[in-house]
């Protein structure tokens, strides 16, 4: 059985949303309420503080270190950060904290802390997440902070990103369709279905998550892999290019380290942090390319 | 040394579509970026891109409205630059394959966005940064552009002659992350400077760590005006946890603020009784800044907007990206609770001085992006007014560089006799004199004296040299003042003092601090003792450069007494239009930042834009 780890389906849809609460009726005067409020605020806020932890709650880190240059760090190592923890702190905050407070050497890779610059991929506690997504309340400690496996290190938590990006480029990730429509200002028309239909797959942001988590990927260095196989699934189920191009995209993902290596395994989709369906659209195209050869053979 | 015609610095929107566009006129480019393209921070868009497409709005109104937006600061002939260019240049990302949200008839959506008379707010779900950043990728790697990306440029290869009209841009000098290894880049046609923003100059942002105004600060050592500084952006609804963006598309769709008090003080209050939720981000930055004040926020530090009554059909259709923002990073769910919003530091409306061709005042020097200020946002600008700026801008600095003739720009740049000098403001401070290395526009800008070298390969060669020097300095010290650090402190001061609300008292108080900062920096060093990929490193270049803009935001918020678009002054809480219709411009001059003014620019092709009070 191949498929069924379904897209993941839209949150729960509540189909009548709450109504804006405004609380309006034989309320008392507003100056009042206000008073009442702060003071339940203030009561709520000392409770939370009475609730919460001893101050001195600290996150265990244990962060691997390597640098090829300096001595100390030549051989693999891990490195323990006790870092005190704020309600809504993220593995990403934790690094930073240590860097900042600890050690300026500490090396990773981050930018946008919001989870759309795909730069701070890590193999967090035995798997794949982005830093800045994953709250630390989430996670047991200590929490083993390592760099993505099957990539090379660079130093500390970088790897080296080339293979991934060499892989996305092969598969000519760029609209094809060379025939504008009439007029400077006329759009190439898409329906709702069609974009509804790759919306998903538009929303991969190269973090290389899902193809550091795939075993195939980790044995067979030519395999396309899960992200790059996402984005020529992107092109060649968008319906403004058309049917010849859509062909020589499929040629491409068919060959021999392309769609028919994966084992459909789920780890990238379990990954992926922007919860592509990407197994799913591997054997789709799989499909797509059996039709393909059913018309020629 | 490496050696191409034109070199784009940063690849963002601005600098992938400076590239495009280099490329499209037969020019051998090369980017040179600090991230891989598809992490730089216009990837963080969400609302959308405004374009005049469809039948009941044309240019005209868009110009209307941006020039409103502006507060009238802005330049006519920049303003209808972007209003003209911008729907082909929309259309082209859609030829392009980006997946824009459809009408049922298949043509791309737009939406009401703050301050616009027509929904002419073209987007893609809420993640059209995202889109328009991977579409322009996409067409670098099928043109076959060479990016150099991990390389941090450290400073521009610019003659010294006196007057920096007079000066030529050659090259830049920058390193390789990965390796360490400082290198020149020689451009024989232009350098175009797109590295974004300098939010990072404030510690509550939208913006990305990476957003630290190196452009910027490269750009005004080596002699080009920065223009407008004072006008920084405060987006209305961020995060209060992590200043992640909650876009304004919540509000196009029908998203309403309320106060503690369940109140709809937008209108309830009087803030904006026409336009409410949906007035400028000045206006209601300030709106919501008032009732914490006064008392009506939630836990006193934020107001809630709620989105709820849009049904989840629309709400995921449209605004999907937001559940997931408000899900991870402030832990709401926004289809059943409302999600905590407070004003953030967003967007730099001023920047490096261009023409409407991205030139500068420098030679074969060119800036575009949130970098640049070619003055499209005057005093305040438009949501998914940026968007537009990136590809119209871009593309012109490219074609340009490469040598396409766009005809002679209206806008003049650089220092002329006859704009109006005022270098004498009086100041708590004399700012620059504490010394930062380099401590003078002539140290920064290499030296070959005449300015007469054959092709600049000397000019080059020396400025790689003085990086080198600086790198070993900065790593052989054995102890110091980290640049985090200084980096917090100085974010301390402008979030405390150059904040929505502004006063004298304040003002002064962060440029003495930003000179502490300077102090400071003069005894940074570098803990980390490798040369692959030291962050440490990059860090602290960054934080000079953070340090250079952050006092000429200050500088500008402090000599304009008045309140416009962006810029509340306590004082004085009249816009003045007798007296502030120019742009502030700012100059690195002899060891010191020089002020003087330029006049706004009010006529458009046909017709002038006559100031009114701005009302929503
Ligand atoms: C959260 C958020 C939402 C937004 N939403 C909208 C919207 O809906 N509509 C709209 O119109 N605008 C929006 N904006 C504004 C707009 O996105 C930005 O102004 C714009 O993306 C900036 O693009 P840029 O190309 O100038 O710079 P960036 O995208 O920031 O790119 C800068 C580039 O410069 C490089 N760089 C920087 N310094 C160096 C250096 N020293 N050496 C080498 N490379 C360097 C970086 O690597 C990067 O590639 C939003 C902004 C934010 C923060
Ligand atoms: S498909 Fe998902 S896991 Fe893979 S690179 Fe893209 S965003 Fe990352
Ligand atoms: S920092 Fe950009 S994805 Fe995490």
């Amino acid at each position: 059985m191949s498929t069924q780890q379904q897209q993941p389906e839209e949150p729960e849809t509540q189909e009548s949303p709450v109504e804006g609460e405004p609380e309006t009726e034989s309320a008392p005067e507003p100056q009042q309420r206000r008073l009442e409020r702060k003071r339940l605020g203030q009561a709520q806020r000392e409770q939370a503080e009475a609730e919460a932890e001893p101050e001195e709650t600290k996150v265990h880190l244990k962060v691997f270190r390597y640098d090829p240059e300096v001595e100390a760090k030549q051989e693999p190592r891990f490195d323990d950060y006790y870092v005190p923890y704020e309600r809504g702190m993220t593995v990403l905050d934790a690094l930073i904290y240590a860097r900042d407070e600890f050690d300026s050497s500490l090396t990773f890779r981050h930018s946008c802390r919001q989870a759309i610059c795909g730069s701070d991929a890590f193999f967090v506690n035995g798997s794949q997440h982005l830093g800045c997504k994953t709250q630390l309340s989430e996670l047991e400690q200590p929490v083993r902070i390592e760099p993505l496996p099957h990539q090379e290190v660079v130093k500390d938590l970088v790897v080296d990103m080339d293979h991934f990006y060499d892989q996305m480029h092969s598969v000519e990730p760029y609209m094809q369709q060379e025939d504008l429509p009439d007029g400077d200002l006329e759009e190439f028309r898409q329906s709702r279905e069609n974009r509804e239909k790759i919306k998903m797959s538009t929303r991969c942001i190269w973090c290389g998550a899902c193809m550091s988590s795939c075993n195939i990927a980790a044995g067979d260095n030519q395999y396309l892999g899960p992200a790059a196989i996402n984005k020529a699934y992107r092109f060649a189920m968008d319906e403004r290019e058309d049917e010849e191009i859509k062909e020589h995209r499929l040629r491409i993902i068919e060959q021999e380290h392309g769609v028919w290596r994966c084992q459909t395994q789920f780890s990238c989709t379990e990954v992926c942090p922007k919860d592509i369906p990407l197994t799913e659209h591997i054997q789709e195209l799989k499909r797509e390319a059996v039709k393909k050869n059913l018309k020629f053979w | 040394m490496y050696e191409h015609d034109v070199i784009v610095v940063g690849a963002g929107g601005a600098g992938l579509r400076a590239a495009i566009a280099a490329h499209e006129a037969g020019a051998d480019v090369a980017m040179v970026t600090k991230l891989h393209p598809v992490r730089s921070h216009t990837g963080a868009a969400e609302g959308g891109i405004n374009a005049a497409l469809r039948e009941g709005d044309d240019w005209e109104l868009h110009a209307y409205d941006t020039m409103k937006g502006s507060d009238y600061l802005g330049d006519a002939p920049a303003i209808e630059t972007l209003a003209k260019d911008a729907p082909e240049d929309t259309i082209t990302l859609e030829h392009w394959g980006m997946p824009f949200s459809r009408e049922d008839d298949g043509t791309v959506s737009q939406r009401p966005f703050g301050g616009l008379s027509f929904p002419r707010t073209t987007y893609a779900g809420a993640e059209t940064g995202h889109h328009l950043l991977h579409v322009l990728y996409e067409q670098v790697v099928k043109r076959g552009i060479q990016v150099y990306d991990e390389w941090f440029v450290m400073n521009l290869a610019v003659t010294d002659e006196p007057d920096p009209n007079d000066r030529t841009c050659h090259g830049v000098v920058a390193y390789d992350v990965q390796s360490g290894k400082v290198e020149g880049f020689k451009a024989n046609n232009g350098v175009i400077i797109a590295t974004g923003g300098p939010g990072q100059a404030f510690d509550h942002t939208t913006n990305a760590v990476s957003c630290t105004g190196d452009g910027q600060a490269m750009a005004y050592r080596a002699g080009v005006p920065l223009e407008d500084m004072e006008f920084v952006q405060f987006h209305p609804t961020t995060l209060p946890s992590t200043g992640v963006l909650i876009s304004e598309g919540v509000r196009g769709e029908g998203g309403i603020l309320y106060n503690e008090d369940g109140e709809r003080f937008m209108f309830e209050h009087g803030y904006a009784n026409n336009a409410g939720e949906l007035a400028s981000r000045d206006v209601v930055s300030r709106a919501e800044l008032t009732e914490v004040n006064e008392g009506r926020g939630v836990n006193d530090e934020y107001v809630h907007l709620d989105m709820r009554h849009l049904g989840s059909e629309r709400i995921l259709d449209r605004l999907e990206n937001i559940l997931h923002l408000a899900e991870d990073f402030e832990g709401v769910d926004g289809l059943i609770e409302p999600m905590p919003v407070k004003p953030g530091q967003h967007y730099e409306m001023g920047g490096i001085e261009t023409d409407e061709n991205g030139k500068t005042c420098v030679d074969g020097l060119y800036a575009a992006g949130e970098c640049a200020c070619v003055s499209v946002h005057g005093a305040n600008r438009l949501g998914g007014n940026a968007l537009p700026e990136l590809v119209v801008f871009g593309k012109r600095a490219g074609y340009h560089a490469a040598g396409k003739d766009l005809g002679e720009a209206e806008i003049e740049t650089g220092y002329t006799d006859d704009v109006e000098d005022e270098t004498e403001a009086d100041l708590p401070i004399t700012p620059g004199e504490a010394g930062i290395e380099p401590v003078s526009a002539s140290e920064s800008v290499a030296t070959d004296g005449s300015g007469q070298v054959a092709g600049g390969d000397a000019l080059l060669e020396q400025a790689v040299e003085a990086e080198r020097e600086r790198v070993d300095r900065l790593m052989e010290k054995e102890s110091g003042t980290k640049h985090a650090d200084i980096r917090s402190k100085l974010q301390d001061a402008m979030t405390r003092d150059v904040n929505v609300f502004r006063e004298e008292e304040g003002l002064k108080r962060a440029l003495k601090e930003i000179q502490e900062c300077r102090e400071l920096y003069q005894d940074v060093y570098v803990e980390d003792p490798s040369r692959t990929f030291n962050t440490d490193l990059q860090m602290t270049y960054e934080t000079r450069n953070l340090i250079d803009v952050a006092e000429t935001i200050t500088l500008g918020a402090l000599v304009r007494n008045e309140f416009r678009g962006a810029h509340w002054r306590l004082e004085n809480q009249i816009r003045d239009d007798e007296n502030w219709l120019k742009h502030t411009l700012i100059s690195w001059n002899g060891g010191k930042p020089s002020i003087w003014y330029r006049p706004v620019i009010l006529e458009g092709e046909d017709k002038t834009y006559e100031p009114k009070v701005r009302s929503y």
